[in-house]
């Protein structure tokens, strides 16, 4: 079991427009990429993994000269982990209207010269995956073995196995939704109100003016990071700690631990992400919705797969609850196709998805490991 | 349910090709035994972490469910065969659980331990409750919180107009049709929709 060790970010670049859900389409584009693992000669071993809300490419390995600088999943990833390196060739790419290398807000729009910001086209799971399957065209990759993710992630692992049904022999999707809920969208929506009405966000070009909205970063990254875990690990780390010895009587200082721990969450956040990247990744969250365009019915969605699904829930995952992965279990049940559910008992909600629980890591194992027999060495 | 001679007796209580619900399927070996002996496919239902671990390895469909709360994802016979083998004893909603397996699937299977069984008998004359190789547990600590015999699963079954299709004991691994209230361990119904 050990780490895929030192990696190099690589670079694709796309001249023919990428057409979006919207209506408008991505013009001269770039998708940032890792890869890690080894290519089969028929290029049967690979592995997509895609990326949340606030992670990348980088899923797995470390940078030369970057002090932790470790993959956001990075313990499951690698050589003798669950998704074994030594047998899959695995690919993390970051999204288009991401902050983290592949075209996005802060990059230059080739129709004014001037930084996108708020006028980045608006981008949804479905133009990702459509983003993604051109990175594997450009790496001749016709039919992966598997393509993983959760959350978000997750959510664009189902949406590969409805866009390019025949490109896919394995969907495993974690932690996720068929859509967002009301209360989750809800959510969001405070997130962004956060940014957008930050003075220092400026409509969303403030890049021109030399600031950062990191108030309403700090804002939205501490809304989000409350959701992430559940009531039970909050009480467990932080309970009712004061930051002193003795209560201080403040309004406006820090008196409890879990105020420290949110205003440091909210402070790292807004040093490194983007605020128009995280109103358009919402905004992909919010639009999610596979069943809207068969009338609101998931089972009639899932017709047009034909892959086999692991799929992967948390019962204290109250984000990405179990029951909305239920939904899909019983859609994929309707359509009768090969699906297995394992529902963790783990504390930690959502963020279980990138923990090393043993049972979660257990299921992942095997069901990868059954993947790989199906591929030629 | 790992005794291959066990397995092979429930085995041909479901047609080759069936597609199979198994309520309850443990590590999953009965149905990949079906899958590779009679075509099967289907899905398991297990709540224990290890057993769906084990299942996922064997390359069984597993869903994690409670089966206390009922089958609600399972349409209206959309399974040819529901097993319930060595489960129902250990659940409180049975008789609704019963009701769903004939609703989900056209043909049910159950097997639980026959209480009638003569040892046990025996041992419930001398004043105490059984112990034996098919109710290992103490009053106590038995998992098992429904205690019933296969004179009462007919009962039940006719109560809530079921039809049985075959009915036997088994004992070591071999079906007993003589008798099988006082001379077999374990109970077996196959029964459908009346």
């Amino acid at each position: 079991m050990g780490s895929v060790g030192l990696v190099t970010p690589q670079s694709m670049s796309f001249a023919e427009p990428l057409p979006l859900q919207s209506g408008a389409s991505l013009r001269d584009y770039t998708l940032v990429y890792e890869t890690y693992g080894t290519l089969n000669a028929d290029k049967s071993n690979a592995v997509l993994v895609c990326h949340a809300l606030n992670a990348s490419h980088h899923v797995a390995g470390t940078y030369a000269d970057q002090p932790k600088s470790e993959g956001w999943w990075d313990n499951l990833v690698g050589p003798g982990q669950p998704l074994d390196t030594n047998r899959f060739f695995v690919i993390g790419v970051n999204n288009p209207g991401s902050c983290f290398g592949s075209t996005g807000p802060m990059h230059t729009n080739p129709a004014t010269g001037t930084p996108y910001g708020a006028d980045f086209p608006v981008v949804t799971v479905e133009d990702w995956v459509d983003a993604q399957a051109r990175l594997l065209d450009g790496l001749g990759i016709k039919q992966l073995a598997a393509v993983l993710g959760g959350s978000l992630g997750g959510m664009q692992a189902l949406s590969w196995s409805l866009r390019y049904p025949e490109r896919l022999r394995h969907c495993v999707a974690v932690a996720t939704a068929p859509n967002l809920s009301a209360q989750n969208i809800a959510f969001n929506e405070v997130a962004r109100r956060a940014i957008i009405t930050d003075p220092e966000f400026y409509g969303g070009h403030f890049y021109a003016h030399g600031v950062v909205p990191r108030r309403g970063l700090r804002v939205a990254r501490m809304i989000g990071h409350i959701t992430y875990l559940s009531d039970d690990s909050m009480e467990a780390k932080f309970g009712r700690s004061l930051k002193g010895s003795q209560p201080a009587y403040s309004t406006q200082d820090i008196e409890f631990e879990i105020e420290s721990y949110l205003r440091y969450q909210g402070d790292k956040f807004s040093e490194y992400f983007d605020a128009n990247t995280y109103l358009l990744i919402t905004r992909a969250l919010d639009y999610f919705d596979p069943a809207r365009a068969h009338g609101g019915d998931l089972s009639a969605a899932f017709a047009a797969a034909r892959c086999k699904y692991q799929l992967v829930s948390f019962t204290t995952d109250w984000r990405f609850s179990p029951a909305r992965s239920r939904e899909i279990v019983k859609a994929l049940l309707d359509n009768r196709f090969d699906v297995s559910y394992a529902e963790i008992d783990a504390p930690h909600g959502h963020d279980a998805f990138l923990l090393d629980d043993p049972r979660y890591h257990g299921v992942l194992r095997a069901c990868f490991d059954n993947i790989a027999k199906e591929v030629t060495r | 349910m790992s005794d291959l001679k066990t397995m092979e007796l429930i085995a041909q209580l479901v047609p080759k090709g069936s597609r199979v619900l198994d309520l309850g399927c443990g590590n999953g070996a009965l149905l990949a035994h079906l899958r590779d002996t009679r075509q099967c496919n289907g899905y398991g239902i297990e709540i224990a972490d290890a057993n769906v671990l084990a299942c996922t390895q064997r390359g069984v469909n597993v869903i994690q469910l409670n089966l206390e709360e009922g089958l609600a994802i399972f349409e209206d016979q959309s399974f040819d065969v529901v097993l319930q083998l060595d489960t129902m004893q250990h659940l409180r909603h049975t008789e609704r659980l019963l009701r769903e397996t004939a609703r989900v699937g056209r043909v049910g299977v159950i097997s639980f331990p026959n209480f009638a069984h003569w040892p046990n008998r025996l041992r419930v004359a001398t004043g105490r409750m059984p112990v034996t190789k098919a109710l290992p547990y103490q009053w106590y600590d038995t998992p098992n919180i429904r205690v019933g015999t296969f004179t009462d699963c007919e009962v039940l079954l006719r109560k809530d107009g079921f039809q049985v299709l075959d009915a036997f004991g088994m004992q070591d691994g071999r079906a007993v049709r003589r008798f099988p209230n006082l001379m077999a361990s374990v109970a077996v119904f196959k029964f459908q929709r009346g």
